[in-house]
């Protein structure tokens, strides 16, 4: 950080000042002028709240997918149909069961079991060649879309939130003052709030899980070279194979939490497949830190662009993209 | 007499065979949406289709119809491809296509380059499609968006009460056309639209949409439809919405009101207008609901045809008259046809149907509101019928056309 800061004093001042104004434009309780320029605080806080939420979904897809790549250098386009699969398995059991907590294992360890299988009869059998994997897992991504799309049919599917998470709670941030004097709260949905809660825990999991424990070391010498590690007698490939199953896990679980808060039918495999690639192109290829930056700035760009640019919405996390392949192209948190 | 009857019926089968095999076919290409955020909707067409061919049966005189399927995804480049398709690849001589309203334009205006083919529209509902340059070989037996809202303004304003309201879209031609219809009904009889929203085709955060719903409003329309509609719904539920709801033609449909989870809930008692109502009493209306259900098993199909369903239902019977009209006859540019699709009135489950000079439909709407069978299942309960519907709305031809054409701005808030 300090040495950021000694490096690039400019770029820390812009960094600084945007932090300090989103700080104000959160907590202040805005002039009317500033209200009449660009809406209600009510709007832009929600859609600030919703852009974090959001990018949490996209970390759970994303930091399975760089997870993946970071270690075996696959490039598994077929990540989006562990997303979708996960969400069928998990709304298949919380139908049957009524449980939503039980809904989350169970996709978790069946989507971890495909992504065993994957690595053991595809990516093993392949290791290295990365334009053949690139071209199986993207056969593989349709075949499976149209094996779910047979099961599952076209019809849209929601896991059914348990009702202790229906409905909103007031968040301790004003958003209005009303003419009495009294303070309006943002009133926000307490699923997203969860969900919210419940990827920074994974999140930071990881990262304690990667820096301070023998597996976590492990699989970072692998990142660094596999080969030394192998040398070293380490078993490279029950590493890769547990890392492969964790990250498709994570995929499984996230589809649960995708059809809990949006809804699942075909066609989310791809639209999860792309978020994650740009989420990972943006914070760099491998990087667990660079998937949460990136998700949270992809969440945050599509909904405040839905919201204060709605006609060009979809074009801004691409330009997004396009900014940071022309500007840094290794991606923002990279190490190499 | 068991063998007797086994051997008959053996023979009667050689016998059908063989003159199959001896039959003249004609090639019909359908398109629907069965890939992205319309995929139900594109299904359930497909079942309406199906249906048409179990009452009406593939044979026309001594020719045998066969019909070839393609898939879009409601982009109007994929329904071009499809057609294309079909018309290359399969050598299909009449189409039945497409779906979604951005598809119909640029399949009307493909339609073009091929004027030794017939155009069926099968569901797409934008205005422009017949309303601006239509193409002599194209032909709608559904009403367009504008239509199918005929009925709701007067109703919201009153009946319901509701002085001001806010709209969200989705952002294409036939969202537009859908409110247009609506503005032009509620302005006219003097409600106030105070917001329109426009979200893209296939989006899935509505959080931040329905943050941005004004407050100071007494009901809010839904112009949206398949995977978008589900998702609103969900997360309005989650958000604690609270507001009135008015819905347009696929929002208010089997489509959505089906749909697994409980916040098609939030819908009960939402007014809406159609091309059609769930619980109609017609006997037409009725026969074709039996058809539909005994075509295909309960957890295969919807509990009563969306609207989708029934606009192919219209679509391909009116082919099949048609043909059957001329005997097949397809000669010098398919000119008898075409002759006898432009004067056909089509007695369709959804009301009597005939076309203008532009070949688009002057039919029966239907104000409908949301109503629960009890047993957890949603119906759209008519509140009013309107025949003979055309496409300047009643409006006199010449205000019509100074109106503009559907957007997201227009039509104005005011009276015409």
């Amino acid at each position: 950080m300090t040495r950021f800061v000694e490096r690039h004093p400019a770029w820390a001042l812009i960094v600084i000042i945007a932090v300090a104004i989103a700080l104000w434009l959160i907590f202040a309780i805005w002039p009317p002028g500033l209200e009449e320029a660009i809406g209600r605080k009510r709007v832009f806080l929600n859609a600030v709240f919703n852009g974090i939420t959001l990018g949490g979904l996209y970390f759970l897809v994303a930091s399975g997918f760089t997870l993946i790549f970071g270690l075996m250098r696959n490039v598994n386009l077929a990540h989006g149909s562990l997303y979708l699969f996960g969400g069928y398995v998990g709304y298949a059991i919380s139908a049957s069961t009524g449980s939503w907590i039980l809904s989350f294992i169970v996709a978790f360890i069946l989507t971890a079991m495909v992504g065993v299988l994957l690595q053991v009869i595809v990516f093993r059998r392949m290791e290295g060649q990365d334009l053949r994997q690139t071209m199986v897992t993207i056969g593989l991504s349709i075949v499976f879309a149209d094996l779910m799309l047979w099961a599952c049919g076209g019809d849209f599917y929601q896991i059914q939130t348990p009702s202790w998470l229906i409905g909103p709670v007031d968040l301790p941030l004003i958003t209005a003052i009303k003419s009495s004097g009294e303070p309006v709260y943002l009133r926000y949905p307490l699923v997203r709030l969860v969900i919210f809660a419940a990827s920074v825990v994974i999140g930071a999991g990881m990262w304690l899980a990667l820096n301070r424990t023998r597996i976590g070391m492990i699989i970072r010498a692998g990142v660094d070279d596999r080969d030394i590690l192998a040398a070293t007698g380490v078993r490279i490939q029950l590493v890769f194979v547990l890392v492969f199953a964790f990250g498709a896990g994570l995929a499984g679980i996230a589809g649960v939490v995708g059809g809990t808060f949006q809804s699942l039918s075909p066609g989310e495999d791809i639209r999860f497949l792309l978020a994650s690639l740009v989420v990972v192109i943006v914070g760099g290829m491998g990087s667990i830190p660079g998937a949460a930056l990136g998700a949270l700035i992809i969440g945050l760009a599509e909904q405040l662009g839905s919201v204060y640019i709605p006609t060009y919405a979809i074009v801004v996390t691409f330009l997004i993209m396009v900014l940071v392949l022309a500007i840094r192209p290794q991606g923002l948190l990279a190490r190499r | 007499m068991s063998k007797c009857s086994v051997g008959l019926i053996a023979l009667s089968g050689l016998l059908l065979s063989s003159a199959a095999f001896a039959q003249e076919k004609i090639k019909v290409g359908v398109t629907a949406t069965l890939e992205g955020t319309y995929t139900v909707l594109g299904e359930d067409g497909m079942r309406g289709h199906q249906t048409a061919l179990n009452v009406l049966g593939k044979k026309v005189g001594d020719k045998e119809l066969e019909f070839i399927v393609a898939s879009t995804d409601a982009t109007p480049d994929s329904a071009v491809r499809a057609v294309r398709k079909l018309i290359e690849q399969d050598k299909v001589q009449i189409l039945l296509s497409p779906l979604s309203g951005d598809e119909g334009i640029a399949v009307k205006n493909f339609a073009k380059t091929h004027p030794e083919l017939t155009f069926i529209n099968a569901a797409s509902g934008a205005q422009e499609t017949t309303y601006v340059d239509p193409a002599p070989n194209f032909f709608r037996y559904n009403m367009d968006g504008a239509q199918w809202q005929v009925g709701l303004g007067k109703y919201a304003y009153d009946e319901k009460k509701y002085r001001k309201i806010a709209t969200v879209g989705e952002d294409y031609s036939f969202i537009y056309t859908q409110v247009f219809g609506l503005v032009l009904e509620f302005c006219g009889a003097g409600g106030q639209v105070t917001n329109r929203q426009w979200v893209p085709l296939g989006t899935k955060d509505f959080a931040s949409v329905i943050a941005a719903l004004p407050d100071d409003v007494d009901a809010i329309y839904l112009g949206l439809g398949g995977a978008d509609a589900v998702n609103f719904l969900n997360q309005y539920q989650q958000a604690g919405g609270k507001a009135h709801l008015m819905g347009g033609s696929i929002m208010i449909d089997q489509t959505i009101l089906s749909s697994k989870g409980n916040a098609k809930n939030a819908l009960i008692g939402t007014i809406a207008a159609s091309g059609q109502a769930d619980t109609w009493e017609d006997p037409g209306w009725q026969k074709f609901v039996k058809a539909y259900q005994d075509a295909f098993p309960p957890n295969k199909r919807f509990p009563s045809p969306s609207l989708l369903a029934t606009n192919y239902y219209d679509s391909t019977m009116a082919l099949i008259l048609a043909l059957r009209q001329v005997n097949g006859d397809l000669s010098n540019n398919q000119a008898k046809f075409r002759e006898a699709l432009a004067k056909i009135e089509l007695d369709a489950p959804n009301g009597k149907i005939k076309l203008d000079s532009n070949r688009q439909a002057i039919g029966t709407n239907f104000v409908t509101e949301v109503v629960d069978d009890g047993k957890g299942a949603l119906f759209s309960k008519v509140v009013k019928v309107i025949p003979n519907v055309n496409q300047t709305l009643g409006y006199d031809p010449a205000v019509f056309s100074k109106i503009g054409l559907p957007s997201r701005t227009v039509p104005e808030c005011k009276k015409y």
